[in-house]
């Protein structure tokens, strides 16, 4: 970690390599390299996703479902904290997990809009997990094939976890779908109330270029049908269809440009940390 | 010990009680020399058994038992919310990982609390019920606030300090169930207590706004958890009538409330030296005589007004725990709505 | 809960089987006066409870480790898996219905158990050989 860097300054670095540098060499003279503002992507959906998820600690249906949306939160959380520092040593900052975490500012956050949303009921969190974690199956499976090794060995790991949160989410939303009448329509609603952010997820952005490009990543727009597929399936068993696009669409995440609940997100997440510049925990 | 107050004398017996009368008699006629663990209730109980859960057993120890675990589990349950709610502001991720683990394992504890509590044949949405409507309580110190981070590290430090000093000694308790669940609890328990001490230790070596947050939890936290241990239970207070007695007979309790909580003190006053926290008692001081720390008096009038519902936090953690449980309800029933169509779909097509 | 110490499954209640009600009989009105002072409205019933087994590493039985609520099968499995097993504490887990559970009863105890007493020529300890024979 290099305590040099400012946070201010080098929370800018991700996109200034990815402007700099496009399809430049893998090292560049300060040992930034490209794909960084890729894999910072995926690491602030696994890290913002990993907070909302955690705050169903508590407030669950059921006590054995505190445990198990608490077990899915930890392997996000995990996911992030895997990447972030790799994503130091190459992004020519050096930060550690914390750094990113704790003292980046709203601009500079690179996840989907669907991930910072707020927690709503219970047919929402099923809903959002169901495709996000289709979603995460699709990714890590084609990163296996990535021509980084630290990618492959963090999306072999992170696959054996989403397969299993795709699961549980598809238990659900197949219980509610086909529960009683009341489940039901929460589960509709929750399917509609989610739609306008999935767009999002397939956008094929220039970091998402650049590292399809090296062949560290993959195009986000690529993985569209099998994710669709897999969340297609799922619902018809839970009785219910996909409802149609909704007249708009969340656009900005991978450009740090977040919808309201963000904000509100990273002060609860950030607070501490920020109030003691330097201290260590 | 003899007798055996399952069988009410002035109840006729029926031919479905045979045996149990069988069991009584043979036990009171003194046959069951060297068969012990054959034996009833008492001699069971005399030759340190353990009772398992279709054992006749005395109604009042398993009025005391599901008493007992049921608090104990709803203690873990509650005890999710203080530390729960600085999962989303935890200072470092490393942290935050750590903290939902533990309350993960609080919640896991009160499953297996109230498990074994339900082998005594009361249902778990009854327990919860009842700790809803305020008919069961749990542990008083929950209704304390988590004002700081430092609370994360106090309330591993000394609540679950206290908890496991309370603890160790149930995984020999005379209920089969509740010993199992106590070992499982015990083995996980001291993770907590570990990471406790150590957010306290690295705040004590961090700035001075950090050992300052430190000192000002252990002020905070360190008279009520001398308090989790129970009122006064030795000298003259044992003749006040309260559970003690009954429960050390029964092999519920192991050790009166005063010298666990002695055992406590002994124990925490080298690790706050160690920490370098003071704690917060003017009449703390070794006493060479007595081998054990002194320590000042026990404010039982504020434990007391807690326990009866004027704490801090006692409507905020009831009101917590019951709309979760409610907003939940929609959902428990689409999964027994499924469940059930499920199984009539399974005879249909096997029909 | 693991090691030997453990024992066979506990139905975690007192009438998961008829026998275990008659068996029971002593303490079943006990337990539903305990019961009795709980709310006016009907109470939600619980999902149905599961008991948990657990093989802890290969090689060795699977061996009961609690039980737990869920609404099938396969959440139970699954709940089992974040309850009993967080700590790598299994590599297989079995779940059973705690109603599909038959267990004997206190009352069956002297007539299932004692006849095996006096069988001590089951036991190689009741047979005397030489000292000096190995392998025996």
């Amino acid at each position: 970690m290099n305590a040099d860097v400012s946070p201010v300054n080098s929370a800018n670095a991700p996109s200034e390599s990815e402007e700099a540098l496009p399809g430049a060499a893998e090292n560049g003279p300060t040992g930034e390299r490209p794909e960084a503002a890729y894999l910072l992507g995926l690491a602030d959906d696994a890290m913002v996703y990993a907070q909302r998820l955690s705050e169903w600690m508590t407030n669950a249906p059921q006590i054995e479902e505190d445990m198990a949306l608490g077990n899915i939160a930890l392997d996000l959380l995990g996911q992030a904290r895997a990447l972030y520092p790799y994503i130091g040593s190459i992004d020519g900052t050096g930060r550690g997990e914390d750094d990113y975490a704790m003292l980046r500012d709203e601009r500079d956050w690179r996840n989907v809009h669907l991930v910072e949303q707020e927690r709503g009921d219970f047919a929402d969190e099923m809903a959002r997990l169901l495709w996000f974690s289709a979603y995460q199956v699709e990714l890590h499976t084609a990163l296996t094939g990535s021509s980084d090794d630290v990618v492959v060995g963090v999306a072999g790991k992170a696959l054996k976890e989403v397969r299993y949160h795709l699961d549980h989410a598809s238990l659900w939303v197949v219980r509610l779908g086909d529960g009683t009448a009341e489940s039901h329509r929460r589960m509709k609603a929750a399917l509609e109330r989610v739609q306008p952010h999935l767009a999002e997820l397939f956008d094929d952005d220039d970091a998402s270029v650049t590292a399809a490009e090296l062949g560290v990543g993959v195009l986000p727009s690529s993985l569209h049908d099998g994710v669709v597929a897999r969340v297609r399936r799922v619902v018809q068993e839970a009785t219910l269809t996909l409802p149609d696009a909704s007249p708009w669409r969340s656009r900005g995440g991978r450009a740090g440009i977040h919808s309201r609940p963000m904000g509100y997100l990273l002060a609860e997440m950030q607070h501490i940390a920020r109030s003691h510049p330097g201290a260590t925990w | 010990m003899y007798g055996n107050d399952v069988i009410d004398p002035n109840v006729p017996l029926n031919a479905a009680e045979t045996a149990a009368y069988d069991e009584a008699a043979a036990h009171v006629e003194g046959r069951a020399v060297g068969e012990a663990s054959q034996g009833g209730f008492d001699a069971l109980i005399a030759a340190d058994q353990r009772i398992e859960p279709r054992d006749a057993m005395p109604e009042k120890y398993r009025e005391t038992l599901i008493r007992q675990i049921a608090q104990h589990a709803h203690s873990e349950i509650i005890g999710m919310q203080p530390e729960g709610n600085w999962i989303t502001r935890a200072p470092s991720l490393r942290r935050k990982a750590i903290l939902i683990a533990k309350v993960q394992d609080e919640a896991g504890h009160g499953l297996y609390l109230y498990s074994a509590a339900e082998t005594l044949g009361v249902d778990r949405a009854e327990l919860l019920d009842r700790l809803h409507d305020g008919k069961q309580k749990y542990s008083s110190i929950f209704n304390y606030p988590t004002l700081t981070w430092a609370d994360c590290g106090a309330i591993g430090w000394l609540v679950d300090g206290a908890a496991i000093m309370n603890q160790v000694p149930l995984c020999r308790c005379s209920y089969g169930p509740y010993a199992r669940a106590m070992i499982r609890v015990c083995k996980e328990e001291s993770f907590h207590q570990r990471q406790g001490f150590e957010i306290l230790w690295t705040l004590m070596r961090g700035t001075e706004a950090q050992q300052a947050m430190a000192q000002d939890a252990a002020d905070r936290w360190w008279w009520p958890a001398l308090a989790m241990f129970g009122p006064p239970d030795t000298g003259e207070a044992a003749k006040g009538g309260g559970h003690t007695e009954q429960s050390m007979a029964w092999g519920i309790k192991r050790f009166a409330n005063d010298d666990l909580r002695q055992k406590f003190v002994d124990m925490m006053v080298p690790q706050a030296d160690k920490l370098g926290i003071v704690l917060p008692d003017p009449d703390l001081r070794w006493n060479e005589e007595r081998g054990h720390y002194d320590f000042g008096e026990i404010d039982w009038d504020e434990f007391w007004r807690v326990l009866r519902g004027d704490g801090p936090c006692n409507a905020e953690r009831i009101e917590h725990r019951r709309s979760a449980h409610e907003e939940g309800a929609w959902v428990r029933e689409a999964a027994t709505a499924y469940a059930a169509k499920q199984a009539s779909r399974r005879q249909e097509s096997a029909a | 809960m693991s090691g030997a110490s453990t024992p066979p499954a506990e139905p975690a209640t007192d009438t998961a089987t008829p026998a275990a009600a008659t068996a029971a009989g002593t303490v079943a009105g006990t337990v539903a006066d305990t019961v009795a002072d709980t709310p006016q409205a009907p109470p939600e019933r619980s999902w149905p409870l599961w008991e948990v087994f657990v093989r802890g590493k290969r090689g060795l039985s699977h061996v009961h480790a609690g039980s737990l609520h869920a609404p099938d099968a396969l959440f139970a499995l699954r709940n089992a898996r974040d309850v009993y097993t967080r700590r790598q504490e299994g590599v297989s887990i079995w779940v059973v219905r705690a109603d599909d559970i038959t267990a004997s009863s206190p009352d069956e105890k002297d007539s299932f158990f004692d006849p095996a007493a006096d069988k001590i020529y089951r036991h190689p300890t009741f047979y005397d050989v030489p000292d000096d024979v190995e392998y025996l």
